[in-house]
């Protein structure tokens, strides 16, 4: 029961992966594109180790999945966020259809900050 | 443990190792043709999360835990390669 677990999530956690990468050479920009590599991957990487936790199943093994799944967890969506913001800084050009840019308004409050404290 | 589900592992294990490395591929292709600096450094943020997974997978396949730590490690230096990569693009090499 264990074996047939372990590789249902084997196998859901190589797909989500793999789909995360399929994303990232197919979506138009840079920001649509941190969706895949973000979301996707944690998610595939999360259903990996929880194979590894299950087919194992000792304590000291399944510390060790868990701790790295919720590091990634935490760190993912920061380094997103941090390079999406430098991206958006550098002037990275948006997809031709991507209609609202609700960053512009804070951004300039945000760069005059940032040109008084340097 | 029967010797029909032992062997149904590893052949799933074998085969998320092929859809690992197809992942690394398409990886290694934004990373070569990325139109901007953040789409690489993007790229190789992936590519550290895949190994992870790779190497998890790979746990599985020597019946080995211990490899788990270099996994951790990994993401360790993923996620401190990220944000260092942004500062950079951000704030150059003055601060």
């Amino acid at each position: 029961m264990t074996e047939i677990l372990a590789a249902l999530l084997l196998f859901t956690g190589s797909c989500f992966t793999l789909l995360a990468a399929f994303g990232i050479v197919r979506l138009p920009d840079l920001f649509t594109r941190l969706h895949a590599a973000t979301k996707a991957s944690t998610l595939g990487v999360g259903c990996l180790m929880a194979a590894v936790a299950i087919h194992f199943g000792s304590l000291e093994t399944t510390t060790r999945a868990v701790a790295t799944t919720i590091f990634l967890l935490l760190t993912a969506p920061v380094g997103a966020h941090l390079l999406a913001r430098a991206a958006y800084w550098m002037g990275v050009k948006f997809w031709e259809k991507t209609e609202i840019d609700e960053m512009r308004s804070h951004w300039e409050v945000y760069s005059k900050q940032a040109r008084e404290d340097s | 443990m029967t010797e029909t589900g032992n062997s149904l592992l590893e052949i799933v294990a074998m085969l998320s190792l092929g859809m690992l490395s197809l992942a690394l591929f398409f990886a290694l292709i934004r990373l070569a043709k990325g139109p901007s600096l953040p789409d690489r450094v993007m790229a190789l943020d992936l590519m550290g999360s895949i190994v992870v997974g790779m190497i998890a997978v790979y746990c599985i396949v020597t019946g080995n835990a211990e490899f788990l730590d270099t996994g951790i490690v990994l993401a360790l230096i993923g996620f401190l390669s990220t944000v260092a990569f942004a500062k950079f693009i951000e704030k150059g090499l003055s601060r």
